[in-house]
């Protein structure tokens, strides 16, 4: 079976069913509020919206595969798929190999970040400023539907209100093999004029399989 | 190119243009975001009810925050001051902004003069959501009571807000009521001879606002 090519973020966006962004804002500010009424210090509270970003990523990377035909990923398939006829442990291992070196490198590049922040924000994201190796890059929000309604008091300036998303990017990519870090580089609330998020490959995970090699 | 680029920086939110409220996001991406609201509220409790208060306070903030946006934006800036403008205020125009639709029903109880109930086949919030066995009478969508309640009190009707599961025949899921208790000064500004033996049924889609047929036996 050909390979379906990736769908663009507005088709899958279209097809899934919506709710009023004002519920998902109100419903997150409640949230941080709660978070800084329990924690009181801004540090502890941006460490724990990044876990639950992080315990958030890890699940909605699995439903953004399955809906949005990425490309490697449907290829990695069709070769499970086909070694799934092979018992034979040793070659299940030496082709995942093969398969995560060559086809889950580090590059999410412009057409999966988009899709991912199209189809679960409804929001156009963007990708840039890849350094010289290939590990690091940014990605730049102009519009963010975390913070309608949003403005930082004095008492939380240190706090990075939509760290929730750095937690769901690094979770996301933990669970396709890739150890991250991800950082605040611009953020409105703050005073600048868009939000950017640097995305710095820290390793690549082996993939590990349920079976030993010498079952 | 001229015209292309950066949206215009307002130094106070508040100079900001409100938005139409049209924008929508996931359904999944809300799912989620309340799934981590409530595991983490578990962390911090040790028994149901307080976990119901805490999701209860949480919804309070919204409710609040939703009068203030809808008041401004879709009336006007006029706020209902009459129960059942409120009430109907809540069952229309809140459900339909906040979940795309009107509530499925909203009843008077027969037993209280002072109760009122909005019924609701399946709660967007409690959509994937499944309470263990252990949990008893737990019900996620004591967020949505405390968005009603946050709505009310705002509004001027204290009212003591809880959400109830209530099983129907036939239907694998029950179905979700939020049972509205005024306070004692909110009927005593009413006739009670208008309200006394009336009880108030309104179906989706015709819900067309509360028919006048107080005082009337049907």
């Amino acid at each position: 079976m050909a390979p379906v090519g990736p769908r663009s973020g507005d088709a899958i966006f279209a097809n899934v069913e919506r709710v009023n962004a004002e519920l998902f804002t109100l419903t997150y500010g409640a949230t941080v509020r709660q978070l800084l009424t329990d924690l009181e210090e801004v540090e502890e509270v941006n460490k724990q919206l990044d876990q639950m970003g992080y315990n958030m990523g890890i699940r909605l990377i699995d439903e953004f595969l399955a809906k949005s035909n990425v490309s490697r990923c449907v290829d990695f398939k069709e070769t499970a798929e086909v070694t799934a006829k092979v018992t034979n442990p040793e070659l299940w291992a030496a082709v995942a190999k093969v398969v995560t070196a060559s086809e889950l490198s580090f590059r999410p590049d412009n057409a999966s970040v988009q899709v991912g922040f199209k189809m679960f924000l409804g929001v156009t994201a963007s990708v840039t400023n890849w350094d010289v190796d290939g590990t690091c890059c940014s990605i730049i929000l102009e519009d963010n539907p975390l913070v309608d309604f949003v403005e930082l008091p004095d008492t939380c300036q240190g706090l990075y209100y939509c760290n929730i998303l750095s937690g769901v990017i690094r979770g996301a990519l933990e669970m396709v093999s890739m150890k991250t870090e991800v950082t605040w580089i611009r953020d409105v609330l703050r005073g600048d004029d868009a939000y950017e998020l640097q995305v710095k490959l820290v390793k690549q995970l082996p993939e590990e399989y349920p079976y030993k090699d010498d079952e | 190119m001229i015209g292309v680029g950066k949206i215009k920086q307002y130094s106070n939110v508040l100079d900001k243009p409100l938005s139409k409220g049209k924008q929508e996001v996931s359904l999944s991406a809300f799912a989620f975001l309340f799934s981590e609201l409530v595991q983490y509220n578990q962390t911090q409790v040790d028994n149901i009810a307080e976990l119901e208060r805490r999701l209860e306070d949480a919804g309070y903030a919204v409710g609040a925050r939703v009068l203030e946006l809808l008041c401004h934006r879709d009336k006007g800036n006029r706020r209902e001051t009459r129960l059942l403008g409120i009430l109907s205020f809540v069952h229309s125009t809140v459900w339909k902004v906040l979940f795309g639709k009107v509530a499925d029903s909203l009843e008077k109880g027969t037993e209280h003069e002072d109760e009122y109930m909005i019924s609701e086949k399946e709660l967007l919030v409690n959509r994937f959501i499944s309470i263990p066995k252990d949990m008893g009478t737990f019900n996620c969508g004591a967020f949505v009571a405390g968005i009603v309640r946050g709505v009310l009190d705002s509004a001027g009707f204290p009212a003591v807000v809880t959400a109830h599961f209530v099983p129907v025949e036939g239907q694998q899921r029950p179905r979700t009521t939020i049972l509205i208790k005024f306070a004692e000064e909110v009927l005593l500004t009413f006739n009670p001879f208008i309200i006394a033996n009336c009880i108030l049924i309104l179906d989706s889609p015709s819900a067309k606002g509360i028919t006048h047929s107080l005082g009337f036996m049907s």
